[in-house]
Formats: structure tokens, sequence, C-alpha cells
């Protein structure tokens, strides 16, 4: 391989576009620690990225607000949000294309062809189901037509934020529409759901590296969610659980607890049961950077039966299914007597008898001797 | 005649004789019931809605000014009492069935609507204050302990390690209540599950949660009537009775009852003191007597 060949496939490509070796392997070891792979790994995704071609993406949009997409460009270190762009080749995306109309549409046929059975399919946004999937169409075919179409070519799905995972804000009471996720529309096809509004864009890199380096998928839980982000609760690893455990609450928006950092439960944090690593991986790699950072309760965007139907303001219950056994027992173990100083007590008892035996019988004694010699004994008094 | 131990014993049996016969009679006395006042306070415990996170415990020491815990033998961890102490007025208990079942109980004074540590308390250090609740007077305690002994739910405990110990024991923040606020632990609850009010509201609510939610309560409030009422009012979770949360089955009898009967009477009327005295002032004037006129035989 001669230098310039390296120059286009190797790490030559990002120094020339100014991103040092460095850099690039640090988001390489950021994308490998959210998925949860050790260490050694991150030179084999980097080598992977960089050597065997980027992973071809093709991501749809149906009915959603495009945050999603703005999550992933808005990182706030601009060669980072350039490097999740050129870590995957994203081949058809309505947001970025440039082109538009029937190119673009020919466009995501020719990467479909190109790349079938092996590129990855992100879908973003709900799925619109009612009157024939009339509320959402692109280029004249229905959400549901080219969701199945084009999902079910892919080597993998993905399914970016909450509207995608489980229908969002579409989904939301009346659910005029009949929005659902992607999951519910490819059935028999596994999804990696990857809820929130939006999600965390480590995630969504972690997956698609893992997965063009490998060729698997992360561990998924029941509601296809990628295990090393969503098997913790906000609450868990909250950086205000210590407030919550001495009982230090925010009362009311703006009071002397809120303005000192306290929990926000009272105030209808959804952290105890909102499943999403946003306490541990900030948004757009500022630190503090997500909804409780900035004071305000978690919401609960990436759960089904949270986001959009549990009012903002209201608390939710709180799990905690195995109590450890760092509680107080109910009845608690003082240490009892031991059989040594059982034995002390009865000796020193048993003597105090035994002295006060012979002193009474002494008593009695002196009373025979007092017969005869009372008036000595007086004296001697 | 000198003492001699035939004496001696004769004179403390039939003392004794004396003292006992009055007991009887007290016992046929009418049982007095106390009832809380109108303007009692309470707590109502809800176990099932308790989630362990001990935010009252640590509440409750910021608000009685008690150091944190940290000589436990539960090892290292940092202010974990493993029962009420002289540094922990209120603490969350866990119990683990052996069916795998859990529930966390919160323990405190349970504020009896007649308490036994101010029956015993001799000169009435610990005493129902305003609203029904228990108080400690630490200018009258002398520090006898009885309280401790005396209490069926072994709340009073006593500060061993300091050369002026006092008495301690959960107040229902009284401090705070007098001055129109709310006990620091309620306060702090997330879940409400300790909430605080007026007792009669309470036992209501307490009873309302029963009927509105059969299977999910244990059908009884504890401290309705037990041991003659408590302020502090409890409800456990389904098939988890509340001797398992180390609340005593007392009956309905209030606790003092039983020892008042026995202490109460021997002083009745003064009568067995006196009679006691007596007698034991005629044996020592008999043998003194007898002396004197065994000296004066003599000379």
């Amino acid at each position: 391989m001669g230098p310039s060949e390296e120059r286009r496939t190797g790490f030559g490509k990002w120094e020339a576009q100014g991103v040092s070796r460095r850099e690039f392997l640090r988001t390489c070891a950021i994308a490998a620690a959210a998925v949860g792979l050790p260490a050694w790994t991150v030179g084999e995704i980097a080598e992977a990225a960089a050597a065997k071609g980027r992973p071809p993406v093709i991501w749809l949009h149906f009915q959603e607000c495009t945050g999603c997409s703005e999550t992933l460009l808005r990182a706030s270190h601009p060669a980072v949000s350039d490097l999740i762009l050129d870590l995957v080749s994203l081949d058809y995306h309505e947001t970025l294309l440039a082109a538009a109309g029937k190119q673009a549409e020919e466009a995501l046929q020719a990467a479909v062809r190109k790349n079938a059975g092996k590129f990855v399919c992100v879908i973003e946004g709900s799925i619109p189901r009612a009157e024939v999937g009339s509320y959402c169409r692109v280029g004249g075919r229905t959400a549901v037509e080219i969701a199945k179409e084009i999902g079910g070519k892919a080597g993998a799905v993905i399914a970016i934020g909450s509207c995608a995972s489980w229908g969002g804000i579409p989904s939301a009471d009346p659910n005029p529409t009949d929005a659902v996720g992607a999951p519910r529309i490819l059935e028999g096809k596994t999804v990696v759901c990857l809820p929130g509004c939006p999600p965390n864009p480590y995630n969504f890199l972690g997956t698609v590296l893992q997965y063009a380096t490998y060729g698997t998928l992360p561990a998924l839980d029941s509601l296809g969610r990628p295990s090393f982000a969503y098997a913790r609760t906000i609450h868990e690893d909250c950086p205000r659980r210590p407030h919550f455990d001495a009982g230090r609450f925010v009362e009311r928006f703006g009071d002397e607890g809120h303005r000192h950092g306290y929990c926000l439960y009272k105030t209808g944090c959804k952290g105890p049961r909102t499943h999403a690593p946003c306490s541990l991986q900030h948004f757009g790699e500022v630190v503090g950077a997500w909804p409780v950072g900035i004071g305000h309760p978690c919401f609960g965007c990436t759960e089904q039966s949270l986001a959009f139907r549990v009012p903002l303001h209201t608390t939710v219950e709180i799990d905690r299914p195995t109590p450890p056994d760092t509680f107080a027992p109910i009845h608690a173990d003082h240490g009892g007597v031991s059989v040594a100083a059982v034995g002390v007590a009865g000796l020193a008892v048993g003597a105090l008898i035994g002295a006060g035996a012979m002193a009474s019988k002494k008593l009695g004694a002196s009373k025979g001797e007092g017969e005869g010699k009372g008036e000595a004994d007086k004296e001697a008094k | 005649m000198s003492p001699t131990r035939r004496s001696v014993l004769k004179g403390i049996a039939s003392a004794a004789t004396l003292a006992a016969t009055g007991v009887p009679k007290a016992l046929a006395a009418p049982p007095r019931r106390k009832t809380p006042p109108a303007d009692a306070v309470g707590l109502l415990y809800d176990a099932t809605r308790c989630i362990g996170c001990q935010a009252c415990v640590v509440k409750c020491k910021e608000a009685n000014g008690l150091p944190p815990d940290t000589g436990t033998p539960r090892g290292a961890m940092y202010d974990a009492p493993d029962d009420l102490n002289a540094t922990t007025k209120n603490i969350i208990k866990l119990y683990k069935g052996e069916d795998g079942r859990t529930s966390f109980m919160k323990a405190q004074c349970m504020h009896c609507v007649d308490p036994a540590c101010a029956s015993v308390c001799m000169i009435s250090a610990l005493h129902k204050g305003p609203r029904g609740i228990v108080e400690w007077d630490p200018d009258k305690c002398v520090g006898c302990r009885y309280c401790m002994t005396a209490c069926p739910f072994n709340v009073p405990k006593y500060e061993w390690q300091t050369a002026f110990p006092k008495i301690v024991k959960c107040e229902m923040c009284r401090h705070l209540v007098a001055k129109g606020g709310i006990p620091a632990c309620v306060a702090a609850c997330p879940r409400e599950a300790v909430i605080f009010g007026g007792l009669e509201k309470l036992r209501a609510d307490a009873k309302g949660r029963i009927a509105g939610e059969p299977k999910k309560y244990f059908p009884k409030v504890y401290g309705d009537t037990d041991g003659g009422g408590t302020q502090v009012l409890y409800l456990s979770a389904a098939g988890i009775p509340f001797g398992k949360l180390g609340l005593p089955d007392l009956g309905d009898e209030p606790v003092p009852l039983l020892t008042e009967s026995l202490t109460h009477a021997v002083y009745q009327g003064f009568i067995a003191p006196v009679a006691l005295y007596g007698i034991l002032g005629f044996a020592v004037y008999r043998s003194w007597r007898s002396q004197r006129l065994g000296e004066g035989g003599e000379k």
C-alpha cells in the first residue's frame, strides 16, 4: 500500500482535513466506551473506520422534528461532529442531501442497490398508520411502504429517537395519525431502538461502529434498547443523587434549594423510572448539558410510559426491587452475653450469697455467746 | 431479746402480706382510659409507599442537631445506625422475609396516648405535652432510665458515653410544630410515605386507604387501639403482619395499666408504706425494749 493510497483510506485522510490522529482515536475511544467495548477494541474500531471503508448509512425521515439529526450535527466540538459524519458514510439523509426531488430518490435507490444487505438503515420519526398511512408520504409513497422496503433490505435497522422507537410525541394522546415506532412496522426484524428526545449521538455512533467493525449488534433489552446505554436509570447515576439521599429537595423553581442544585424529584423529575445514560454522558460534550444539569427535572423522554403521557411536574413511583443489606434490621443484634461473662457474674453473685450466709450464721452464733458476755460486746461497740 | 434472723424475716413477711392484700382491691377498680386531646397530632407511616431512601433519617438528625453515627458495627458505612440510639431518633429498618418479600419500617417514638415511659417517670420528666406529643424535660430527668425499661417499643435511648447523659427520643420535632411547622422526617419524605396531621384525620385516612385497596394492605391500622392507642399510626403491605416489622402485639389495654395497678395500689392512701414502717418500728422498739430489760435483769 503506497503512501498515496494510505492518504485516501487511512488516517491520512483525516489529517488532510486538519484532524489529528489523536483526536480521531479519542472519538473512537468515546464511541467504544459508550457501547461498553473494552479499551483494546479502540484500535480495531479505528482501523475498521479508517481502512475498511465507512459503514454505509441510509437515513429515513418520517414524522419527526429532525432533532435527532441535529444532535449529531450540533456537537460543540467541530472536529467531532465532522468525525461523526465522516466515520459513517451517510449515503442518504434528506436534511443533508444536496440533491432534491427525483435525484434524491435515485440516490436512495442507488445506495440501497449498492449496499443491499450491508447498509445500516436509520429511521428517524414515527410512522403513521391511520388513513392507509397518508399522513406521511415521501415521493408519493407512504412511510409504512418506505420503512418496510428499505428496512427489509438493510443489514441492521436502528430506530433513532423516541418517535422511531415507540411513537414519541406524534403518538401522544389522542394520537390522530395512529403513529407507531419502527419496531411495530418491521415486526420480526431486529430493530435497535435508541429512544431519547433527542438521544445521545454517542449511543448511535457506538452502535454503528460496532456493527461496522464486528458485524454484530449490541446486547438489547426487552424493549430493543442497547443495554450499554439503557440498562440503568438516570436516578442511579444522577450527580444530584446525594441530595436525594439526604432529603434535600427543590420544592419550587427558583427557591433556595433550586439555587443550590438540590434534587429535582419533587418538581416532577422522572429520573427514577427513566432508563438512559444522560447522567453519565452529557450532550454535545458539554459538561452539565442535560436537563437535570441545567436545573430542570428529567422529562422521561426515553420512556414510552412517561414522556408525553405523565404530566411534567407529576412525581413518579420509585422502584427499588431488592434493597441492599445496608439497612438496619428489624431487630438489631447488639451482641449477646458471653458464657465467660455469665460465669464471672455467677461467681460474684455466689460469693455474695455465701458471704451473706456466713454473716447471718455469725449473727446467730454471736447471739449465743452474747448471753454470756453481752457487757464485753457493748464496750467493743 | 436482740433481733434474731427469725424476727427480722417475720417482720418482712408480715409487711409483704399486708402490701399484697392491698392489690386485689386496686385491680377491681374500673380501668381508666386516657383519650388523646382534641388537637392531638400524629404521624401516619405507610410501609407500602416507603422507598427506603432514608432521607428522613438524615433530615431528623439535621433538625434535632444530632451528629452522624460513625461507630456502628455494620462496617464502613457512614452514618448507618443499626437501631435507634443516642444519636438516632428516627430510623428506617428493613424486613426481609423468608419468601423474599421485603418491607421498610420507620421506627421512632410512637407517642402513645397513655405512654408507659411517662407512667413510670417518677417526676414527670417524660410527660404528655401540648397536642399529645410525649415530651422529655431535661431539667427534671434524674437519669433513672425507668422509661427505657418501660417502653414496649424500646424507644428511649441513653447517652451512655457522655458525662452528663440525656435521654434521647423523638419528640415529633415539637420545636418545629410549635412554630406551625411539620416534623423534619415528613418534610423530607419524597413519597409521602410518612405524613403529619391531626390524629383523627390520619386515622380516617389510614382506614380509607385499607378500604380503598384491600388487596394492597394488611387489614389493620397499627396504633389505632394497640397498647391503648398511639399517635403514630402504621400501615403494612398485605401478608406482612406488624409483628414482622417489630411492632409488638400489645392488646388494646394501655400498657401502663399493667404496672400502675400494682405500683399505684401499693401506695394507695399511703396505707401500705405506713403499715410497713409501723411494723418495722414496732419490731425495732420490741427488740430495743427486750434488750434493755435483759440488761436491767443482769444488773
